[in-house]
């Protein structure tokens, strides 16, 4: 490895930073979003739907408490998507080009690029953490540490899937329709917005699709640590779907493997 | 001396479509060498293996000596790239770009500063450091793109189609930078363009066509008696 690696990873995470505060409507649509789902949606659905006790809760909890996780996951699935977003975007106007004749190696750009990802991401998730609180959503004070991890390795595996993404697709134009196929599909088929074995009552299908999807584990990873517990499988699920993700798109980055190799055009 | 570019029959397709058919070509220290081609020639997929984009599955490309599929670190190390393409972050300044540029060739921030007012200076851009690149004409943001591919002293420039866009003063503007640059710094330049007007008698010429390289040499050796737009045409059978 090159020396300057750490001078590389800042440059990089000033620049995301840079221009995420540049886009101050970025911020503050990241923000509006999952607010609208907890003042909103979920004062609605609070009458609808009863909960029972379910781990890592130890009493009945109110609906906008149980969201609150999954909203926090969907802050970091909307940034994770947004980061492969700009990809693309850097790719069409060239900027993409620039950070690849970087002499260091790709997997280290792109994996600065994750983290510069994440760290914005976990920006977002503490100012609705905050905003929440007022509106009575409190978890135990500790939970606030705790979370960080998990939010560390969701914001990873999110932001990986939405690189290995990146990688696939040409135009921005397509990428609408990753929006449409990709985040709403993962978001209501999880544990975000009901409890799993809800699920199971209406369909037990719709509830092995849950079951299996990353974003549910991802959810309640956040869930679990929040609470000061540790949702084992969660973890390892996470784990798993970020080295898959990350090695998928560093591959698919590669130019001696990845698909760019044979592509007419490629990054223009 | 190792020359700063060496390229050794190197072919490149893409599904059946051949790009490139067993390129060869050398660009000497110091000197600037024109790549001449019209669009689809195979100039743009050539730069794409010279930076690494692509990766060359035949033959070999060595910059400053270092083969670019075994030391791919060392050799873009050595390369500063104008594409061909805006490349710049709009909504960033021209200072916030450089300082990113230099931190991905591992240049701390105490050390690209005062580099960053040098290489400005050279480009005649600094009174605009400051100023979004959204702020400034054709021109100028061609020539912060040179001066963000000098950063990191390269050895070797690559320029793609440097002056598409640009109005004839910018052009010739830009084309004097880098002829000056090449004769101060001594770095070498691979100038890929469509224009003849750009090339210079004394200028080491390639003529790229369908992928081939047709004629390697002095600019003024090619041309002969009948000038290099009557020579190209007579070689390439583009009629005009």
């Amino acid at each position: 490895m090159r020396r300057g690696g750490l001078t590389a990873f800042l440059g990089i995470s000033r620049r995301e930073t840079l221009r995420f505060v540049n886009q101050r409507g970025r911020f503050l649509a990241a923000l509006v979003r999952p607010l609208v789902w907890l003042f909103i949606f979920a004062a609605g659905f609070r009458a609808v739907l009863g909960l029972s006790i379910t781990p890592p809760y130890q009493t009945y909890v109110l609906y906008e408490v149980y969201v609150t996780p999954g909203l926090v996951a969907m802050i970091q699935l909307f940034n994770g998507m947004q980061s492969s977003l700009s990809m693309v975007y850097d790719r069409e106007t060239g900027a993409m080009r620039t950070l690849l004749v970087s002499p260091f190696p790709r997997w280290f750009l792109l994996g600065s690029k994750l983290v510069a990802g994440v760290v914005v991401s976990i920006i977002q998730v503490y100012t609705f953490l905050a905003i929440a609180w007022f509106w009575g959503i409190e978890p135990p004070i500790w939970g606030y540490i705790a979370v960080i991890p998990a939010l560390i390795l969701s914001g990873l595996m999110l932001g990986a899937m939405g690189l290995f993404l990146s990688s696939a697709i040409r135009q921005l134009e397509n990428f609408a329709g990753v929006m449409n196929f990709v985040i709403f599909p993962m978001f209501f088929a999880s544990s975000a917005l009901y409890p799993l074995w809800r699920m199971n009552e209406s369909s037990p299908l719709l509830h092995d699709i849950c079951a299996v999807n990353p974003f549910t584990h991802a959810v309640e990873l956040i869930r679990f640590a929040l609470y000061l517990q540790v949702n084992w499988t969660s973890l390892a699920v996470v784990l798993g779907c970020l080295a898959g993700f990350f090695g998928a798109a560093v591959f698919m980055y590669d130019p001696q493997k990845g698909l760019w190799a044979r592509r007419k055009g490629g990054p223009a | 001396m190792t020359p700063a570019l060496q390229i050794d029959h190197v072919s490149h397709d893409f599904g059946a479509v051949q790009a490139l058919k067993d390129v060869s070509l050398t660009v000497r220290r110091g000197e600037f060498t024109a790549l001449l081609g019209v669009n689809g020639a195979g100039k743009t997929t050539l730069f794409s293996l010279i930076t690494r984009l692509y990766n060359n599955r035949s033959g070999v490309i060595r910059v400053g000596g270092h083969d670019l599929r075994r030391e791919p670190s060392q050799a873009l190390a050595r390369l500063g790239v104008v594409f061909q393409s805006r490349a710049m972050d709009a909504d960033l300044t021209i200072r916030q770009n450089l300082l990113y540029h230099a931190s991905l060739h591992g240049i701390p921030g105490r050390l690209a500063r005062p580099r960053i007012d040098e290489v400005l200076a050279q480009v005649d851009l600094l009174d605009r450091a400051d100023a979004r690149v959204t702020a400034l004409s054709g021109g100028q943001s061609r020539r912060a793109e040179i001066a963000r591919a000098l950063l990191h002293r390269p050895e070797l420039l690559l320029l793609d189609e440097a002056t598409v866009g640009l109005d004839v003063k910018s052009r010739a503007e830009v084309l004097a930078l880098t002829r000056r640059l090449i004769a101060q710094d001594n770095v070498s330049a691979l100038w890929a363009t469509h224009i003849m007007d750009e090339i210079e008698p004394t200028d080491d010429l390639v003529i790229l066509h369908r992928g081939a390289v047709l004629r390697h040499g002095l600019a003024a050796d090619i041309a002969g008696s009948d000038g290099l737009t009557r020579a190209f045409l007579d070689l390439t059978g583009v009629t005009a």
